[in-house]
């Protein structure tokens, strides 16, 4: 029993992180539909964005965490401006084609500038100490983790539930042409949207440094495919799913790890992935829509 | 039978056999005369297979409308088949391709039968995942080797079963399209619950494409393993599906030449860039923004380049 409560907590960081993703995913498909394949690689861009602050500039691990935050916002809308605007009016393979072109393009930007080897965070960045309590042993790093995502998501819900711009981005999601006719500024609503959603990836980059203590230009590909798998599992577009199915993720996966072979970790995660959409296609907290002819 | 014969367009055919054997001809002269190097014909190959891996992609994708993002797993299906027939149980090659066509035609129906059912972004994302099952499958069964794979196969793809394969998988697939069952598959893409009216079984005519698909898929993987004498699980992991969803959807949707000139394209593409191989990956990324964002409906949209094209270019009447 003490090793499955270890698991569990073992399981809560990296939920956490997978959560954060799987959010910016969420909300991106859910304000223009586009499986947003760059996410992965923009929380990549965070991670870097992390360690060359904290390597290069000598700042502290949160002060870091909020120079890649910004940095990776502007990122996103970028991307959005330039890459997904001219394309929202076409298919949505055109927009998912651009999406894989724009994800392969930061990687091997990345690739290029910093060559694919691995980095290692500095070890004083972190000084890590294991807290016993009750007999589990807790580091502070997972803590750190931890705690950082359930605060940035709580600063989510509550700019998606109490601002004048969360309630636009919900508007502009329901319902687009709806949005306009009241008055909101659709391409305003989705660069914030963009801009919040990259943030928490950069977040999430940072956090995955720390976590692993490894970065390289390639590490937001698998990471950014569970997330999405996690976006899916909650019920793709909404909030709260995310972040649940984020948690699933994380504990499914240490526990696979845990008491499976970790070779097999992937396929199951992507496993109870189609087993979720052939029971309920529309994800755990989705609601079934009727088809309309 | 003789309605078939009245409406065979024998000038057609034999054109179309003429400049087919005409093709096979010249390259296998200059491959016999040495005109063409080991370069030329790797770059060949590989445009063989991504012919083959694109115009079975675009069946399912194109024709059916099923987005598919699996499609790199029927093609390891079907390389680790066919290099067990041959090199570990030593049969004769020719039932290594059947067994590899068979397994990933296989492979398809268990894999379409529940996922089929889903649409759009759902069904992208489970066929994504069963695609990694099979990878991380072959990565865990020690037999084929592991996550190293399995090395020195013996290379007996030469060019006349390169040139047969391809040749069968176009012919095919182009039939498949133009028979009632092709009407049927395409009217599915066109509007699923009109076409359910119409008393046509979609589910059927779902599975049917997503299993041919991978059939010819299965065949490519063949072909590739017994070219390349190296096969692992990590060449066909989801960023070779994308590969061939990209050749596809720059071919355009629901256009079989689409697909085979976008195949050659980026295969051609491929080994212009592979002189800058720092940038090569970043210029093709580029490329495929570009287009996307300039021509989202493919080189060719839906339109097809047949016979008839060329025969309006020379100003022939019929």
């Amino acid at each position: 029993m003490l090793e499955f409560m270890q698991q569990i907590v073992n399981g809560l960081s990296l939920g956490a992180i997978y959560a954060l993703i799987a959010l910016g995913y969420t909300m991106v498909y859910g304000i223009i539909k586009l499986i947003n394949f760059a996410h992965g690689d923009i929380m990549m861009v965070g991670a870097f964005v992390g360690f060359f602050s904290v390597t290069m500039l000598g700042v502290n691990i949160f002060v870091a965490l909020l120079a890649a935050m910004a940095f990776c916002a502007l990122l996103g809308v970028a991307i959005e401006k330039v890459a997904y605007k001219p394309l929202r009016q076409s298919t949505r393979i055109a927009a998912l084609i651009t999406a894989i072109g724009v994800s392969l393009f930061l990687e091997y930007v990345m690739v290029y500038f910093f060559t694919p080897n691995q980095r290692v965070f500095p070890a004083e960045t972190f000084s890590l100490h294991n807290y016993h309590i009750a007999g589990l042993v807790i580091s502070n790093k997972d803590m750190f983790v931890f705690g950082s995502a359930i605060i940035l998501m709580i600063i989510l819900q509550y700019i998606i539930k109490r601002t004048r711009t969360g309630k636009a981005m919900r508007a502009v999601s329901i319902d687009q042409e709806a949005a306009v006719l009241m008055g909101i500024s659709v391409d305003k609503t989705i660069s914030i949207t963009f801009a919040i959603g990259s943030a928490l990836a950069a977040a999430a980059g940072v956090l995955i440094g720390i976590y692993y203590n490894t970065i390289n230009p390639l590490m937001g590909i698998i990471p950014g495919l569970k997330a999405f798998v996690a976006a899916v599992l909650g019920g793709i577009g909404i909030i709260p799913g995310a972040m649940v199915g984020g948690f699933v993720m994380g504990m499914l996966e240490t526990m696979v790890s845990g008491y499976g072979s970790s070779l097999y970790r992937d396929a199951v995660a992507f496993g109870v992935l189609i087993l979720i959409l052939l029971i309920k296609p529309s994800g755990l907290f989705g609601k079934n829509t009727g088809e309309k002819v | 039978m003789q309605t078939i014969i009245k409406n065979w367009n024998w000038r057609k055919f034999v054109f179309e056999v003429l400049v087919l054997t005409g093709i096979f001809m010249l390259i296998q002269y200059g491959i016999s005369n040495g005109l063409l190097n080991s370069y030329h014909q790797i770059n060949l190959s590989s445009m063989c297979i991504n012919i083959m891996l694109a115009v079975s992609l675009s069946l399912i994708n194109g024709f059916t409308g099923q987005l598919s993002l699996g499609h790199a797993g029927f093609m390891a299906v079907g390389a680790y088949t066919s290099v067990v027939m041959t090199n570990m149980l030593g049969q004769p090659f020719i039932l290594g391709i059947l067994m590899a066509c068979l397994m990933a035609g296989l492979a398809g129906f268990i894999i379409g039968v529940p996922t089929l059912r889903l649409k759009g972004d759902y069904l992208a994302i489970a066929t994504l995942g069963f695609g990694e099952i099979i990878r991380v499958v072959l990565q865990n069964i020690d037999y084929v080797g592991g996550p190293a794979g399995i090395l020195g196969i013996t290379q007996l793809t030469t060019w006349p079963w390169l040139f047969a394969a391809t040749v069968l998988t176009v012919v095919v697939i182009v039939n498949l399209i133009n028979s009632s069952y092709g009407r049927a598959i395409i009217s599915v893409r066109e509007d699923e619950i009109a076409s359910e009216l119409m008393g046509i079984n979609t589910t059927y005519y779902k599975v049917l494409a997503f299993v041919i698909g991978a059939m010819f898929a299965g065949l490519a993987g063949a072909m590739y393993a017994h070219y390349f004498y190296i096969i692992k699980p990590g060449t066909f992991n989801f960023m070779k599906s994308f590969d061939i969803l990209v050749m596809v959807v720059l071919g355009g949707l629901g256009s079989t030449t689409g697909a085979v000139i976008a195949a050659i394209f980026i295969t051609l593409l491929t080994a212009a860039l592979q002189k800058w191989a720092a940038i090569r990956m970043i210029l093709y990324a580029f490329i495929l923004i570009v287009i996307m964002i300039y021509r989202p409906q493919g080189l060719m949209g839906n339109k097809e380049l047949t016979t008839k094209t060329f025969g309006r270019v020379w100003g022939d009447k019929k």
